[in-house]
């Protein structure tokens, strides 16, 4: 194995082993009912915002493609979700909530991942920031469309109507225009941790393989990786449509954890939420996306007591977090500061009699 | 509403579109970023007239050029303190500290003016009225037309017949052969935001006197369109910014009045995406070309 490699394999073990692990602390700590009723409800939106922000760093950080519209996907999904888990109760009276949460994730992952692919055909042949405004105008153009979606189930069969509420009597509405989605809450957390570890599974993998490889190719410099030979819009492809159904499965998730999901909860705001994320994180660094999300999510709403101030207080740390991390000037000073710490643990290492050969 | 009538207030709706446009496209053109606090600056220029002609007194005229010098002093703060460290940093953290500032700037006003909705007043621009046959158009429409049309004849006049507009033009093209040449490249931008700023507290004036709310999320929705109208007419380019905002703007009044309500801001967005899978540079963009 070469350095590079078990290196990797490090890496990717500590990811897992982080979820994992958090994963029983929590589960523990639920036992033992010593975690706090807000926290418990933050417990799947967290599984889901780790999904969305792994998956959009994918676009971000391994392909370089800018997408602000992220939300959309997520829209979709949560709404796929929604409209399945109701249908398979209403149409095969599906008590199992378990298994109508799986395949509700696995379709709003597949209807996702299909807008995903009829979005990036035409899209990915944009450069840089008109991408970004294309993904942003799909993301705001899927949340004004739902926002005039009426689906609802009547004696085991679907009906659906738009722009218009033009439904039959006594039917049971799934999917209320504007009011948003109405289902019961099937999400649990295990389910959620399960689909953080699968999503892992899928990045890391992807990432590491050939494809991987190729995407970041295009990333580093498009016209270098296709005269080696890279079809750049396939792997562009590749990895867009693999983060649209992750993110898809993600909105389902989140769409079947509460009773009810508004549109405008996928708003433009939302894909910006995650790209913070995504690039607080570290763009190309999944357990960064990990961590940030987990964070971002869990610090608003413990601050909530500030509440008028948090904004203001996460702007300002925004602005500083990317002036200081990018400017040049103020990079090599804090370097220079830390540079003798560094060189204390680095000293050994370069000075072991043949460490570097491999 | 007949088609003419629909004709002129999206006509209307697309000046506001386009002055606010001219705003993102030229500093996209000159300081190659995405500024997403501009439609928030929008907001600010709004309120600063409200507070003018309502609370403080002041004359609507001089309430609005007190609107345009705290927006162009705010537009250049904004840049020197926020923007101008990233200078040499990626795309990306530029356009996520553009973000933290519209975030910024929304939770100041939040906290200054509070969240309800303020009604601006629309009577000192909307109180006559032009007959022609049975067509009846209100000022305010043909003072946002207006405005938008001297805007446009004497901005093009000053980037193409002034030295400061050419160097302008001149760091757009090549920032670093502009510096070697002797143009201040920091001067220039921020002057470039001065600009930008005070064209966005006028697009606020009119825009709240076309939609008289008010409140600190004002700014981001119309932001975000005129910015799209800067993408479909070609950004950078200043006859792209009018020509795509009057487009969409037109396009909103008319989807809305014919397709459905509400329906107004997918087809925009729509419109978006039809017109860069055609002309991928926008309307009026030069294509870029990729040296190897």
């Amino acid at each position: 194995m070469t350095k590079a490699k078990r290196k990797r394999l490090i890496y990717n073990l500590i990811t897992f082993a982080l979820v994992i692990g958090a994963y029983f602390i929590i589960q523990n700590m639920i036992a033992e009912k010593t975690i706090s009723r807000l926290l418990k409800g933050l417990l799947v939106p967290i599984c889901a915002w780790i999904v969305m922000a792994v998956s959009l760093n994918l676009v971000i950080g391994f392909s370089g493609e800018l997408s602000l519209g992220h939300a959309g996907f997520m829209c979709i999904g949560a709404y796929t979700g929604t409209i399945v888990s109701g249908w398979l109760l209403a149409a095969y009276d599906m008590q199992d909530t378990t298994l109508r949460l799986v395949l509700a994730i696995v379709s709003g992952g597949i209807v996702a991942g299909v807008f995903g692919a009829l979005i990036g055909i035409p899209v990915l042949r944009l450069r840089g920031d008109y991408l970004a405004i294309v993904t942003l105008a799909f993301g705001e153009i899927i949340r004004n469309l739902v926002k005039w979606l009426y689906v609802g189930t009547k004696d085991g069969e679907l009906c659906f109507s738009f722009l218009n509420k033009d439904m039959p009597k006594g039917v049971k509405m799934l999917v209320d225009g504007a009011q948003g989605t109405k289902e019961k809450i099937i999400s649990t957390f295990p389910a959620g941790v399960i689909l953080v570890l699968v999503t892992l599974l899928i990045v890391l993998n992807l990432v590491n393989s050939r494809a991987g490889r190729a995407i970041q190719a295009t990333r580093d410099n498009r016209i270098a990786a296709e005269s080696m030979g890279i079809s750049v819009t396939k792997y562009k492809m590749m990895a867009f449509v693999t983060a649209a159904v992750l993110a898809g499965m993600a909105g389902a998730l989140f769409g079947l954890n509460s009773t009810t999901v508004e549109p405008k909860q996928f708003s433009f705001n939302q894909s910006i939420n995650v790209l913070v994320f995504v690039v607080l994180g570290g763009l190309g660094n999944v357990l960064g996306s990990v961590i940030s999300a987990v964070f971002l999510t869990v610090l608003p709403e413990v601050l909530r007591e500030f509440s008028d101030y948090r904004m203001l207080a996460y702007a300002v740390v925004l602005i500083l977090v990317m002036i200081f991390t990018n400017n040049p000037l103020i990079r090599s000073f804090v370097d220079r500061l830390i540079s003798p710490v560094r060189a204390l643990f680095h000293r050994k290492k370069d000075t072991m009699p043949g460490g570097d050969l491999q | 509403m007949s088609f003419l009538e629909l004709l002129i207030n999206g006509l209307r709706l697309g000046s506001i579109y386009a002055i606010i446009a001219l705003g993102y496209t030229m500093v996209y053109g000159i300081a190659k970023m995405l500024n997403f606090a501009h439609g928030d600056i929008i907001m600010v220029g709004a309120y600063i007239a409200f507070c003018g002609i309502q609370n403080w007194g002041i004359p609507p005229v001089p309430s609005i050029m007190l609107a345009m010098l705290v927006c162009t002093v705010l537009g250049v703060a904004i840049e020197g303190l926020a923007y101008r460290p990233l200078r040499q940093a990626t795309s990306l953290a530029v356009l996520i500290t553009a973000i933290g500032m519209s975030y910024l700037l929304q939770n100041t006003a939040l906290m200054i003016w509070g969240a309800n909705t303020k009604s601006f007043p629309t009577t000192f621009i909307n109180n006559s009225s032009i007959s022609v046959g049975e067509l009846t158009i209100p000022s305010a429409t043909l003072i946002t037309i207006a405005v938008n049309i001297v805007i446009m004849v004497s901005l093009t006049l000053f980037t193409s017949k002034t030295k400061t507009g050419k160097a302008m033009r001149c760091v757009s093209e090549d920032r670093g052969a502009a510096e070697l040449m002797g143009i201040n490249v920091n001067r220039t931008i921020s002057l470039t935001f001065a600009i930008g700023s005070a064209l966005a507290a006028i697009a606020g004036v009119l825009m709240c006197s076309t939609i008289p709310s008010l409140a600190p999320t004002t700014g981001s929705m119309p932001g975000i369109k005129a910015f799209t109208a800067a993408v479909v007419g070609g950004i950078g380019s200043i006859p792209g910014a009018m020509l795509g905002g009057i487009l969409l703007g037109v396009v909103e009044i008319f989807g809305n009045y014919y397709i459905s309500t509400d329906l107004g801001d997918a087809i925009v967005f729509a419109v978006l995406i039809i017109v860069l899978l055609v002309k991928p540079a926008g309307l009026l963009g030069k294509p870029m070309r990729e040296k190897v």
